[in-house]
């Protein structure tokens, strides 16, 4: 094992840089979706898109850290509006999607994929 | 209880009221017109007191610097006590050169301003009257040009439009407050692929963003889709043929939903723009004029492969005339 510490996903894709290029990718099959649409429209997309870039900079390891609550707190809204597993589900198929797109290797894929799952519980409210 | 002293009096404020609605409930009179932060017709300035940061979003930071903020969006928490002055060492004197009719529906205004304001084509400006009514209108003209031209739609009721439109002369004097907006051609990539589209008086800055890209030596195709409801919505159609004329990357296409003809198309606007412009992947594009059609143009571009930060929007917000909150639709 190696001393010095594993690099992060995030760090491995390039960082901010790959971040900004990935949420374009990944906010398009999000909006396109008419099943979670909904869950993403918002009048002011530059703010829409910088919390999607903060959430994939989250999943990948980087400098963005959510506790537990805030995920539940930012997520209760969306719950009240019939947020279920299914969105879930869809979501993190089109976050597998967009790094498979953007040429990411498998075992980075699975360890986003993870780290996304870890999530679910607090997204939900449950 | 937040409380904010205009001139000599203190004036409490309601929780969750705005500062703007606090002083015009209690007789203050403050001009504004759109009311949700965008077209800085409320701007203030706080002189002691710190204003929340959602009142000064959108602001430039030297105005932030000076404590300017917008009074509508300004919801200060309880305990805060602010003291304001208007935003009148902002306003620039000027005088109405000429007003002119460009269709039934929409007059031309051109104003001189008293000292230069520096702006770029496609910005907007508060017109702030004698008596202090403010209304906010995209700039059609280039800075280089000795007048300042605005496209004024003419509501039926409209207090500013119908002021204009019946009683103001030239020679008349107003008050300018601004430039604000992002929505404006910045120099670079002369090949690429612009789209300019907009309803209404949506043209008036895309007229000007348009001719200050082919001033700048713009070599790419410029689009320019103008939509209305009927033949008679549209304008500027001999202006903007002989442009085209005259700049073979110029492509000007005016569309209506009813009565087409051989020179004008007919359909929705997004449909006339993906018929022409299936892949916009890399354009640039500015979409200015109806709220609700510019959102929704936004996202099908953004779709459709365009990158948001490539993308420009200028959506007009109905005026609220005061004492009431019903929509006075298209202030611009």
């Amino acid at each position: 094992m190696s001393v010095t510490a594993e690099k992060s996903v995030y760090e491995q894709l390039g960082g901010e840089p790959a971040m900004a290029a990935a949420v374009e990718v990944f906010y398009r099959k999000v909006l396109a979706d008419d099943h979670i649409s909904h869950f993403f429209e918002d009048v002011d997309m530059e703010r829409q898109a910088a919390k999607q870039k903060a959430f994939l900079t989250m999943v990948t390891g980087g400098p963005v850290h959510y506790s537990g609550k805030d995920m539940r707190a930012g997520h209760a809204p969306l719950v009240k509006r019939g947020l279920n597993d299914s969105h879930f589900d869809a979501v993190a198929g089109h976050l597998k999607a967009t790094l498979e797109e953007l040429g990411v290797a498998a075992p980075l894929v699975a360890k986003v994929m993870t780290i996304a799952e870890s999530a679910r519980a607090d997204v939900l409210g449950r | 209880m937040a409380k904010v002293k205009h001139e000599s009096d203190w004036y409490p404020l309601e929780s969750g009221e705005s500062v703007l609605d606090a002083l015009l409930r209690q007789g203050v009179s403050i001009p504004n017109a759109c009311r949700a932060g965008a077209c800085q017709s409320c701007l203030m300035r706080a002189v002691a007191g710190t204003v929340p940061e959602a009142a000064q979003v959108g602001l430039k930071d030297t105005l932030r610097a000076q404590g300017y903020f917008l009074a509508c969006a300004c919801r200060p928490p309880e305990g805060t006590q602010l003291e304001v002055t208007g935003a009148e060492a902002l306003r620039i004197p000027a005088r109405i050169q000429a007003l002119s009719l460009l269709s039934t529906s929409v007059l031309r205004v051109r104003l001189v301003t008293d000292s230069p304001l520096a702006y770029h084509a496609g910005q907007y400006i508060s017109l702030v009257r004698e008596d202090g009514l403010a209304r906010s209108y995209s700039l059609a003209s280039l800075p280089h040009e000795d007048a300042l031209e605005l496209h004024v739609r003419l509501q039926p009721g409209g207090a500013m439009s119908g002021w204009l439109a019946h009683d103001a002369q030239p020679g008349d004097r107003l008050q300018v407050q601004g430039p604000a907006g992002s929505c404006f051609y910045v120099p670079g990539r002369p090949e690429q692929p612009l789209l300019l589209a907009g309803t209404g008086t949506g043209l008036a800055p895309l007229y000007g963003i348009v001719r200050d890209a082919l001033a700048a030596g713009h070599t790419g195709p410029i689009w320019l889709f103008h939509g209305a409801r009927t033949p008679e919505g549209l304008y500027l159609t001999s202006e903007l043929r002989a442009l085209a004329e005259q700049h073979p990357q110029f492509l000007y296409r005016p569309g209506v939903l009813e009565g087409g003809s051989r020179d004008v198309a007919e359909g929705a606007l997004d449909v006339l723009i993906r018929a022409e412009c299936p892949k916009p992947l890399g354009w640039r594009a500015w979409l200015c004029g109806d709220g609700p059609l510019v959102l929704s143009l936004r996202k099908k571009l953004f779709l459709a492969g365009l990158s948001l930060k490539d993308l420009h929007t200028d959506a007009f917000l109905p005026s609220v005339p005061s004492g009431q909150r019903t929509s006075d639709a298209g202030a611009r």
